[in-house]
């Protein structure tokens, strides 16, 4: 049976958290075009989830598909597990 | 387009095996007020309001799909391993009889979802009254669902859920600013 | 004090049939006090606007069920 470590989740949440935060920000500027610290705050906040990106894909395989993540051989984009079995 | 994401928003964790709950959830996944209501509601409004606020409109709309998925991993974890025994138990029986452990677009009380949940009247003030409408109604059903839910777990989900309306309402009336054009000007009737 | 929880006491009849709740109460979130949100509000650190659901601390509200009231108490 297999099972993903602890610390799958705690990376899976750091993502959560940074992605969470950029959700909130994009809704606000689509408001307040121009808050000129809050779109300072979503690109440095970006850069910070392409680095957790690298970090989890390396880790546990592609987040996104259609090229938008690479792939490992042999195609990996439909291993186990997917968001609502975890 | 859309392009899948691999993970989910908020990390949903139940736990109790307690398929009634799953019951109540089902209203806001195909229910008038539930998440994919709002989301096709939200991306089809769209194409006839001002380029201001399709932003908005499509962001929150892609949101509601990520709540969609909140939902049913709810929902499926409620119900992925009960027996047909405690699926009757919860009331489930009629859903099993159709569905098995399926998931379907319906509400609590098993009406199937309808386009007719959704309005469009193509007026942008109308459209976004009816926008954050929604939006409080949907707050609404998540404290009617949690007033009858006693899993922590869930609870804590469901809250978020519930947050997440609240912001989606305020950036609706910030919209509705936006489009009355008059928020820096003195005011003359 | 402010509060997003509001109360009233509806007509009571000797005539009916369940025992009466004598307040109900309802919720009037912030988002109806807040207007056009201003610039530079306060946000919670990124983990924790996670949890709470909101980057926002003047949005954030949340709502216990009376069961979790009655057993936690952290509840408004």
């Amino acid at each position: 049976m297999k099972q993903m470590p602890k610390e799958y989740y705690e990376l899976l949440e750091k993502l959560q958290a940074v992605d969470f935060a950029l959700v909130e920000l994009t809704l606000y500027l689509d408001t307040h075009p121009n808050d000129y610290q809050a779109i300072q705050q979503f690109n440095q906040l970006a850069q910070q989830r392409k680095h957790l990106k690298k970090q989890y894909e390396t880790a546990y395989g592609p987040l996104q598909q259609y090229g938008n993540s690479y792939s490992n051989y042999p195609w990996n984009w439909n291993d186990t597990p997917w968001p609502w079995q975890v | 387009m859309w392009i899948y994401e691999k993970k989910l928003q908020y990390p949903v964790r139940v736990s109790t095996c307690n398929p009634k709950l799953a019951k109540y959830l089902i209203e806001q996944y195909g229910g008038a007020d539930g998440e994919l209501a709002a989301a096709l509601r939200y991306l089809n409004q769209r194409y006839s309001i001002p380029d201001k606020v399709i932003g908005l409109l499509t962001d929150i709309g892609t949101e509601e799909l990520a709540h969609l998925e909140m939902i049913a991993t709810m929902v499926y974890k409620l119900t992925k391993d009960a027996t047909p025994e405690q699926l009757k138990e919860a009331g489930l029986d009629a859903h099993y009889v159709n569905h098995d452990r399926a998931l379907f677009y319906h509400n609590a009380a098993g009406v199937p979802w309808t386009a007719t949940y959704i309005q469009a009247k193509g007026d942008p003030i109308a459209d976004l009254y009816e926008d954050i409408a929604a939006e409080e109604k949907a707050r609404a059903t998540y404290q009617w669902i949690i007033n009858m839910s006693d899993d922590p777990d869930l609870n804590d989900g469901l809250r978020f859920l519930r947050e997440r309306e609240i912001i989606h309402a305020q950036r609706f009336r910030e919209a509705v600013e936006i489009l009355k054009e008059e928020r820096d000007r003195k005011k003359f009737f | 004090m402010f509060t997003t929880r509001k109360q009233y006491e509806p007509y009571v009849s000797p005539f009916d049939p369940c025992a009466p709740i004598l307040v109900k109460t309802y919720v009037t979130p912030p988002n109806l006090y807040v207007g056009f949100q201003p610039p530079n509000l306060p946000q919670f650190p990124l983990h924790e606007a996670l949890k709470k659901g909101t980057l926002w601390k003047i949005f954030y509200d949340p709502y216990y069920s009376p069961y979790e009231m009655a057993n936690k108490g952290d509840g408004q």
